[in-house]
């Protein structure tokens, strides 16, 4: 196989690579989309009102897109490995209520509280994952059943335990302080005090980003959600790789949930109910392609910041927030078709 | 290859010309800034933020009181709401940021609002409660309190059916476990002067309500009125009346359309109302005279808006109000 080769000649380039320009490479990042447009989202409303760029008006909307980024990031995890979650919303309202139930109406430490509603979000994940790849069903079947079942049991575990549609009282719980500490407190920066939901969204999106684009896992996510039945022939363990990003799902519903019921010391039955959706929104506004294999944690992060600019943007100016989904909508389209167009030109770059 | 080059190219500028545009606007957009920090002394500016669903109803014409204080007044109200606590928290915090004059909240979930309404507190900004929350409202710093009282509310109902001639009442529950309604009903025994039946229905299933309100009043034809808790469900129980061909007098709480024509052709006999545009407006005015002279209303103690009666002796003034939206 050896072959001499002279040493003057010029060095062979394999012929199946093709030289990328870097522009090209830069233009074919699924977050290049969503961080222009959230560069431009902050300009529109920085520009305009004081409020918005001050140091409150930053640890404001921050808050806003923390929680959501944190499911973005995972869901947009699930969304590359080619699922859907849409039992993803109702979860965090079940984990904060399972907080609540468990250490008001139990009585139990909140940090009991916390790990059981930690193992049923996994337990829930797990079932999600397991019925999707035994069942080959749509993920979108699966989930909105999981979903309504969920919803169904929130409203109804609640008014059985508490009597009302509000678990209330957690302040009193024993165990309260720590727990608030590491999920519900405050970290003054220059004076202003920023939630520490922020630190988690950012924690959550790093280790999501390199387990992603670092780790055997990661490729095994593109792979499943690339072509399941290649990447299986190929040797990664497609199922494994679903049932797990199930669970990271379900997982960050548990942090959230968590954060949920610790900061606001009492738990509404309905909570999170149609926030699945706005995880979605905010992943593809991130870059990932409804079809799987394509997609970025950062991105979905920059979605979830982008809606919380927004979202908070249009109080700020005065406007009357009735449109706010009309604004959300128009970014999402925007978001697809930029979307749409990239692939065709990574598919075309990639030939 | 060379179309969508172009496209994509055309849709990655999109934003960078929204960004040219805002920059443009900037001088503008800090003048104004600027003008608003600088005639905060003169001008007040108000925030409502409520726990209402965009597009419900009832809070429409909360909105509605509020923005008809501020023309009225000369003061700014702006109104913000979501359904979420954690969403209403964020947007009390926005408020504060802003630094607003004084800022209006509706208490369905004081324990989730307690922070952020202490935060306003403690920024200086005065705060009035309204519509649920009573109890919990002086707690949490606010200068006053705006609302119906349920017991108060019940009362009233009970003391007109009682003047009606009724004595078996069924009260419908239509939300299994919610307090205010469970309060009502007690408070309409309290007037009636002997206790009213309860009866479990739910409201995502009217159809099913209706069924469970015949067999009731099939089954027992002693009943001699039913009260309502929610005007959807009064228009349900006055065809059950007439599926069960009982003779019985039908009233209900809270007003809509279809009430409003009920009352008027007589297939129920009254409404309590609990006047929600005061919610938004009164409001508004405590706060200005509270910024302009110090003044409080109330004392520490609820001011209600309800019960106000809807009958046949006024409905029809009303429901050219409830069309203009402030009923």
């Amino acid at each position: 196989m050896t072959q001499d080769v002279p040493a003057d000649a010029p060095p062979r380039v394999d012929e199946r690579i093709a030289a990328v320009s870097w522009w090209r490479r830069l233009l074919v990042k699924p977050e290049l989309g969503s961080l222009i447009g959230a560069v431009a989202v902050f300009a529109f409303f920085a520009a305009q009102s004081q409020v918005f760029r001050s140091l409150s008006g930053v640890a404001n909307w921050l808050d806003v897109a923390s929680t959501l980024g944190i499911m973005a990031v995972a869901v947009a995890l699930l969304m590359i490995g080619g699922h859907f979650d849409l039992s993803a919303g109702v979860m965090t309202g079940t984990t904060a209520l399972t907080v609540g139930i468990v250490a008001v109406e139990l009585g139990q430490n909140i940090w009991v509280a916390i790990a059981v509603a930690g193992v049923l979000a996994l337990a829930v994940g797990f079932v999600n994952g397991w019925l999707v790849t035994r069942t080959g069903l749509p993920s979108f079947i699966i989930t909105l059943g999981t979903f309504l079942m969920l919803q169904g049991l929130n409203l109804g575990l609640t008014k059985l335990f508490t009597g009302t549609v509000q678990v209330r009282g957690l302040a009193d719980a024993p165990g309260y302080h720590s727990a608030e500490l590491l999920l519900a407190s405050t970290i003054t920066v220059f004076g202003q005090p920023f939630r520490v939901a922020v630190l988690w969204w950012v924690l959550v999106t790093v280790v999501a980003s390199w387990v992603l684009l670092r780790t055997r896992f990661g490729n095994w996510v593109f792979a499943t959600g690339g072509d399941e039945v290649a990447s299986r022939n190929v040797g990664v363990p497609a199922r494994r790789t679903t049932i797990a990003l199930f669970m990271t799902t379900a997982g960050a519903a548990w942090l959230v949930g968590s954060i949920t019921a610790v900061r606001l010391t009492s738990v509404q039955a309905n909570t999170g109910t149609g926030q699945e959706l706005i995880y979605i929104v905010a992943a593809v506004i991130g870059g990932c392609l409804l079809t799987g294999g394509f997609g970025s944690a950062i991105g979905a992060a920059l979605g979830a910041l982008i809606f919380g600019m927004t979202q908070q943007g249009i109080v700020y100016l005065n406007w009357d927030a009735d449109w706010f989904y009309f604004f959300l909508g128009a970014m999402l389209l925007l978001a697809v078709l930029t979307n749409r167009l990239v692939r065709r030109y990574a598919e075309a770059t990639r030939r | 290859m060379a179309r969508p080059m172009r496209l994509l190219a055309l849709a990655l500028a999109a934003p960078l010309v929204l960004a040219a545009c805002s920059t443009e606007n900037s001088g503008g957009g800090t003048d104004s800034a600027a003008g608003g920090a600088a005639t905060s002394d003169g001008d007040l500016d108000f925030a409502v933020v409520t726990h209402g669903s965009a597009g419900d109803a009832f809070w429409d014409v909360v909105q509605n009181g509020a923005e008809a204080a501020g023309e009225d007044l000369g003061v700014g109200v702006d109104y913000q709401s979501d359904g979420d606590p954690q969403r209403q928290s964020q947007l009390i915090e926005a408020a504060v940021n802003q630094d607003v004059d004084g800022i209006v909240v509706s208490m369905a979930n004081p324990d989730a609002l307690q922070d952020s309404i202490t935060a306003a507190v403690d920024a200086g900004i005065p705060v009035v409660t309204i519509n649920s929350g009573a109890d919990r409202s002086a707690e949490f710093g606010a200068i006053g309190h705006v609302g119906q009282d349920e017991t108060i509310a019940g009362i009233g109902a009970g003391q007109r059916l009682a003047a009606d001639g009724a004595q078996n009442v069924l009260c419908v529950v239509h939300e299994a476990g919610n307090i205010g309604l469970e309060q009502r009903c007690a408070g309409a025994s309290q007037g009636l002067g002997t206790d009213v039946r309860l009866l479990q229905v739910d409201i995502n299933d009217l159809q099913s309500a209706q069924s469970t309100i015949t067999s009731q009043l099939q089954s027992d034809d002693s009943i001699d009125a039913v009260l309502t808790l929610n005007s959807a469900v009064a228009p349900i129980a006055a065809s059950a009346a007439s599926d069960a061909g009982a003779d019985v007098e039908i009233a209900t709480f809270d007003l809509n359309g279809d009430v409003i024509s009920a009352i008027q052709d007589g297939t129920v006999a009254f409404a309590v109302d609990q006047q929600q545009f005061e919610q938004g407006y009164l409001p508004i005015v405590m706060l200005q005279l509270y910024a302009e002279n110090l003044n409080t209303v109330g004392g520490g103690q609820p001011v209600l808006t309800g019960p106000g009666i809807v009958d046949p002796s006024n409905v029809d003034a009303i429901a050219d109000l409830a069309a203009e939206g402030t009923r």
